[in-house]
């Protein structure tokens, strides 16, 4: 026998000590991985949420308020349309502050016969588009033709396939990437396909309550201030106008403040679960290793009389608590892993925040971290009941079982 | 080879109702010589472990020294003091002492295990010592199996197999039978025929016969008879 194995047989020869030290050790990387990987995902979500969204300052009909909330479809996924006169586009762009603006069209697919999918439907303009369009040609680095659609990524339809809205059939050229928002669950095409859409429900005697020519209607403006220039400034400046009085200017940055809030607040739960059970766990692992140091103190008086030194007793209980560590931390990534991507959805939809979990890189350095935490915990947890053992004369040890 | 002990006492603090000092071991000299077995007789509780253990390296003496030839083994750093008493001095001690994650032959080989010093030759001895004792057919046993007096075998086969320069016994032939502390007795003078120095602490009046030097402990104080 090799001095290395005496470990793997104190292991192996006490079962139930090992299991619960598992257990532990596994729980701490379980609460650690998850916690980490969930508060991540939050933050990314927010992040690809504001990248996507992309502008200052958002401007719809007065009456998307009492309607269907903007944020509501923005940042909820839920589905709905307004329509505002698109004469006030000249007089958005000439707005003193607005740097770059592009008009958006909205339109709600049904869950009925005419429709394979109730979605919301959004309509960009190619021309000047710098929200949209910039995600989608990281997918498809064309125009989007005519009866042309980009599906987000939560859209069950390849590319290839065509999908049916109101009777009339389109064709998905491009599926985007996910951004852990409400945008996943919606549809991109052209301004041109989308008044075609529109046509196309209305022939259906869909009610879109558009007054006027459909031709002549968006249902958002997206604005982007000049440098320097501030956003809340140039919103204001638009609602107190008399003729921008049918419309009303959003900062999108108050659209975020709600979904902000919710998301501090549960990454703070988050972070202190997380720290709570590592508290507990660390309690519970120095008692643990204390009660087993206390057990085994006689079998240390021997290895200390046939001449162990100090050094290698501490080395042999640290590789037995590293071994320990070691798979009770792969189990509990391994549990957490378990947890966390086959239900990433429900996690998602139970948050109700945007969620957008980390690339595998990143995922797989938050597993080995945990990783080493567990192991550093248990070592740190062992090394202070073996510290305390070793200091205990041998001799004495030995006498008590007399 | 010689172990000796220059002016060592061991003094415990108490705190029984009254805070005061226990003297289990008044300042002693003396010297185990290599090819010698010295037994060291008296009542439970006189200072013999106590001094025993001094002796080994195991218990700081709270005055004194003790030399291994020239080598002072409490001036020692612990790593050196543990190496010496891993390769120089085998304790045969008088509780139960098996590790009991391994069998009756990694036990008796266990010093070696430690560091790195198994060979053919270290397995051959063990062998045989076991053979000699009349355990080798419990080599592949667990510790948990054996009774007292196998165990202390045990442990005595773990203390030759490395042939040391000193044997410290505390109480070898306690859980044995006649037959088997006459075994004992003979193999430990066998020992110090072969150069090791041989300290037997023991209440058997049998062991004065194997006796080159005799000492008895009373309330600390040693004499040599």
């Amino acid at each position: 026998m090799k001095a290395w194995k005496l470990p793997l047989r104190n292991l192996a020869r006490k079962p139930g000590r090992t299991a619960a030290l598992i257990a532990l050790t596994a729980f701490l990387a379980l609460s650690m991985f998850a916690g980490s990987v969930v508060a991540l995902s939050l933050r990314r979500g927010m992040s690809s949420l504001e990248n996507r969204l992309g502008a200052d300052v958002i401007v719809v009909p007065v009456s998307a308020k009492s309607k269907v909330n903007l944020d509501e479809i923005l940042l909820q996924g839920a589905t709905g349309y307004f329509y505002m006169d698109a004469e006030l586009l000249p007089q958005l762009a000439k707005e003193s502050g607005v740097a770059q603006l592009s008009p958006q069209l909205f339109l709600a697919s049904l869950r009925a016969s005419c429709c394979s999918v109730a979605v919301q439907v959004i309509g960009i303009d190619q021309d000047t588009d710098f929200t949209v369009q910039p995600w989608i040609s990281r997918s498809y680095a064309q125009r989007l033709g005519e009866m042309d659609v980009a599906v987000g990524s939560k859209i069950s339809a390849d590319v290839g396939e065509n999908i049916i809205l109101y009777e009339t059939r389109c064709h998905v050229v491009a599926r985007l990437e996910t951004t852990g928002t409400a945008m996943d669950t919606c549809v991109y095409c052209s301004m041109e396909t989308l008044r075609a859409l529109l046509e196309a429900a209305r022939g259906l005697n869909h009610d879109l309550k558009i007054s006027g020519d459909p031709e002549e209607v968006v249902s958002a403006v997206y604005l982007k201030v000049q440098e320097g220039m501030d956003p809340q400034k140039v919103a204001d400046s638009i609602n107190l106008q008399r003729k921008f009085k049918k419309v009303q200017a959003v900062r999108t940055k108050s659209m975020f403040t709600g979904i902000a809030d919710s998301l501090s607040g549960v990454s703070r739960t988050i972070g202190l679960l997380v720290v709570a059970v590592w508290a507990l766990a660390v309690v519970l692992l120095l008692i643990a290793f204390l009660l087993s140091a206390n057990e085994r103190k006689r079998e240390f008086a021997v290895l200390r009389l046939l001449g162990t030194s100090r050094r290698m007793l501490a080395g042999l209980m640290w590789r037995e608590t590293a071994l320990c560590s070691l798979m009770g931390g792969v189990l509990g990534v391994a549990l957490a892993a378990l947890i966390l991507f086959p239900f990433a959805g429900l996690i998602e939809h139970s948050l109700g925040l945007p969620y957008l979990m980390p690339a595998a890189p990143t995922m797989a350095l938050l597993a080995a971290a945990s990783l080493a935490a567990a192991v550093l915990v248990g070592s740190l947890a062992s090394a202070w009941a073996t510290h305390r053992l070793s200091r205990v004369d041998p001799g004495t040890i030995l006498r008590e079982g007399n | 080879m010689n172990l000796r002990a220059e002016g060592v006492s061991k003094s415990y603090f108490r705190k029984t109702g009254e805070a005061n000092f226990f003297v289990a071991v008044q300042r002693t000299d003396l010297t185990l010589e290599g090819g010698q077995v010295t037994v060291l007789m008296g009542r439970s509780g006189s200072g013999k472990t106590t001094l025993l253990h001094m002796l080994a390296g195991l218990l700081q003496p709270s005055e004194g020294k003790v030399f291994l030839e020239n080598t002072d083994l409490y001036a020692l750093e612990d790593q050196a003091l543990s190496r010496l008493r891993n390769e120089k001095i085998s304790v045969i001690p008088q509780s139960r002492s098996a590790i009991e994650t391994l069998s009756v032959r990694e036990n008796i080989l266990l010093p070696a295990t430690l560091y790195g010093h198994i060979s053919g030759e270290t397995e051959r001895q063990a062998q045989a010592w076991m053979d000699r004792l009349g355990i080798l057919p419990l080599a592949d046993s667990r510790p948990r199996e054996l009774s007292g007096g196998e165990l202390r075998r045990m442990a005595i086969a773990r203390a030759l197999v490395s042939r040391p320069a000193v044997i410290l016994a505390d109480e070898p032939t306690g859980d044995l039978d006649d037959e088997n502390t006459i075994l004992v007795l003979d193999v430990l003078r066998e020992s110090a025929r072969a150069g090791a120095a041989v300290l037997l602490v023991t209440h058997e009046n049998d062991a004065l016969k194997y006796a080159d030097v005799a000492c008895r402990m009373d309330q600390g104080i040693l004499r040599i008879c």
